[in-house]
């Protein structure tokens, strides 16, 4: 029932010619140890790391910080400022029940703009960093 | 309330026949511990976002928000924009490092650099007192959803419906381990999410579409006039209640993602880009959800009216069922209770799940076992503590019958954002966090959390108390969080920079390394 979701097609090298990386393979840059499990310490000190956590940071940060100030400013102002939310703008329709709407929107906005963002600097940084290891080669 | 009993116990009877039977397909071969855990990580995003939302959406969701907004107005409404935005956090913070670095439980994460045992220990515990005060919650609002949908007043009659849901919520779990119960929540918020769109759909058109139109007919069938579409009805007024205001906004946007039923629907997909593109699904249904209890509420009030909804058996739950048959009849308020009724059974089936993997996963093989548990005995374990937590909660709903059913569930809240949220963050992001600076911040956190309220005014000393006879309370606010959230931040520091433990850097590396990436993780 459950429909099950094929792993991406590995486009990686080992598919082709070059075969694994193995102990006599010199020409190994992967991050590997002699057990060909993943260096994790060397994969976190790795320029490519360094670039995903920063594209992370520089998203993920200020969108979080500005959602929940958007979000807590909003609750504060109907607990303290009751009569500038009750302000009619349009109808009986008034200033808090629009920033209450505009919540909504800002909420799916976001939402896919993160959705983006990852889809276009974090998922192709993140094959960067895999591709130090042997990880998608099994 | 004139509803037509066979034909809600038909609609409800029909829904719990094919999901028997769809779990029954979809889990004859729950063979592996990932298999009843994480259905063998194989729904993908959109069913797993649907599900999430399934498993979020309590009854409280339905028939309280819609009725507080019918009651309260814009007071009300404030819940629905809470439990929206608190999905952000949930996309950006926590789903892909959680799915890329755990396996079954919040306990996996937690524990990850840390020492095992202790570790482990405190999130099964966590775990298992926040599931049992939400489960307990469902399961007397199921009770008081029968005394208003079904005509069963008396005490026992409402127990054995209350115990009639627990069989069926076990049967759910043992049966279809993750894979039926996700079914489960799928095929219930799928027909949830229907019924409020054609209802809200309807309603619009019945006033022109005109959003003005039902606001303005709302406030003039309640005695608040048009103040019901300001702040202030329900928590204006002193500091007090401005401040619990804003305490129990902090609890629902930081709660979602730090309950632990949430947490492990992550685990049902098969990577981190998965698990995004499940929040970005389940945050439009939310929303979706959300806007439509908007339009519910006020239509109720429009045209049920205040007075009638007060003095229905139910009071303001029961805004939605009056309002379903005003609009159509006897088999649209048979349809609404029904999906009600099946609310209630997915999210206790979930909690269920959640429960009884936390306990046969972290406490049994990893702490009794020290993880050499034989993955068979541990499966098997996991079902036999399902049917235990399934008889507790069985208990506690029928002690807990009558009582406040939104406390109980904003409780589960502020204790998921209390005893979860800091340690899941200070384990992501802070590298000197350890073992002793972990278990500070889960125990501080819930045990702040349980403490504060214990004497504030939701236990006792006020009208709508536990014990409204007595008064121990000091504590002024009904919700701790505002004072627990950034308690158990500061007992997570403390006990860190004050234990000479040192954080393991190795571990550390890892951890960072594979949330971010899922190097290490097997996950592609």
């Amino acid at each position: 029932m459950t429909k099950a979701i094929l792993p991406p097609t590995d486009s990686g090298p080992a598919r082709g010619g070059r075969g694994f990386a193995t102990f006599d393979d010199p020409g190994s840059s992967l991050l590997v140890d002699e057990a060909g499990e993943p260096d994790f310490v060397a994969l976190q000190a790795s320029a490519d790391f360094r670039e995903l956590r920063r594209r992370i940071t520089i998203f993920v940060v200020p969108a979080t910080c500005g959602f929940l100030l958007w979000y807590l400013g909003y609750v504060a102002l109907s607990a303290y400022a009751p009569d500038f939310m009750g302000t009619p703008v349009w109808g009986v329709i008034n200033l808090g029940l629009l920033f209450g709407l505009l919540q909504f929107v800002t909420t799916i906005a976001l939402t896919l703009a993160y959705a983006r963002y990852a889809r276009r600097k974090l998922d192709p940084q993140v094959r960067a960093v895999r591709s130090l290891t042997a990880e998608d080669q099994a | 309330m004139g509803g037509n009993t066979a034909i809600n116990l038909g609609v409800f009877g029909v829904f719990v026949l094919i999901t028997l039977y769809i779990v029954y397909r979809a889990g004859s071969r729950n063979a592996t511990a990932s298999d009843y855990y994480a259905a063998g990580s194989s729904f993908t995003g959109p069913q797993n976002g649907i599900a999430l939302s399934g498993d979020f959406l309590s009854a409280a969701s339905f028939l309280g928000i819609s009725g507080s907004i019918a009651v309260n107005g814009y007071d009300g409404f404030l819940y629905s924009i809470g439990w929206v935005v608190s999905w952000l956090l949930g996309l950006m913070i926590i789903s892909e490092r959680l799915r890329n670095t755990g396996r079954f439980t919040l306990g996996d994460v937690l524990a990850f650099r840390m020492r095992q045992r202790p570790v482990r220990a405190a999130a099964a515990n966590v775990t298992l007192v926040i599931s049992l005060f939400y489960m307990i919650a469902q399961m007397a609002g199921a009770g008081a959803l029968m005394a208003l949908l079904l005509d069963v007043h008396s005490k026992v009659g409402q127990a054995v419906i209350i115990a009639v849901v627990g069989i069926v919520m076990v049967l759910y779990v043992l049966v279809g381990g993750m894979k039926g119960t996700t079914w489960v929540q799928i095929i219930k918020a799928v027909f949830l999410i229907m019924c409020v769109t054609l209802l809200s759909v309807f309603l619009l058109g019945k006033f022109g579409f005109s959003l003005s139109a039902i606001l303005e007919t709302a406030s003039r069938n309640t005695p608040l006039g048009p103040e019901v579409l300001e702040p202030g009805v329900r928590y204006g007024g002193n500091p007090t209640s401005q401040l619990d205001f804003l305490s129990l906004a902090l609890a629902l946007v930081l709660g979602t993602a730090s309950l632990p039923h949430v947490l492990m629907r992550f685990y049902t997909v098969p990577n981190a880009r998965e698990a995004r593109r499940s929040v970005v699904w389940a945050t439009w249904m939310m929303a979706t959800f959300y806007l439509c209890t908007l339009v519910i509420g006020f239509g109720a009030l429009a045209l049920v009216g205040s007075k009638e909804i007060a003095a229905a058996p139910g009071g303001e739950n029961s805004a939605a069922p009056l309002l379903a048959y005003e609009v159509g009849g006897a088999v649209l308020l048979g349809v609404v209770s029904a999906v009600a009724f099946a609310t209630i059974l997915a999210v206790v089936a979930g909690l269920t799940l959640t429960a009884s993997a936390s306990f046969a996963h972290d406490v049994y093989a990893n702490v009794i076992k020290r993880g050499q548990a034989d993955p068979r005995s541990e499966v098997r374990v996991a079902r036999l503590t399902a049917v235990a937590v399934g008889l507790l909660a069985i208990v506690g709903g029928i002690a807990a019958n009558g009582q406040n059913v939104a406390f109980l569930v904003a409780l589960a809240f502020a204790l998921a954002a209390s005893a979860n949220l800091s340690t899941i963050i200070y384990s992501m992001f802070w590298k000197r966090f350890n073992t002793p600076g972990t278990l500070w911040s889960i125990y501080g956190g819930l045990g702040s959390c349980i403490f504060l309220l214990a004497f504030s005014p939701a236990v006792s000393g006020a009208k709508s108390s536990i014990f409204p006879d007595v008064d121990f309370a000091w504590f002024p606010l009904s919700n701790p969080g505002l004072v627990s959230i950034p308690f158990s931040f500061l007992c997570g520091y403390l006990g860190t920079i004050l234990s000479r433990e040192k954080a393991d850097p190795v571990k550390q590396a890892e951890m960072e390394v594979r949330s971010l990436t899922g190097i290490g993780s097997g996950l592609k």
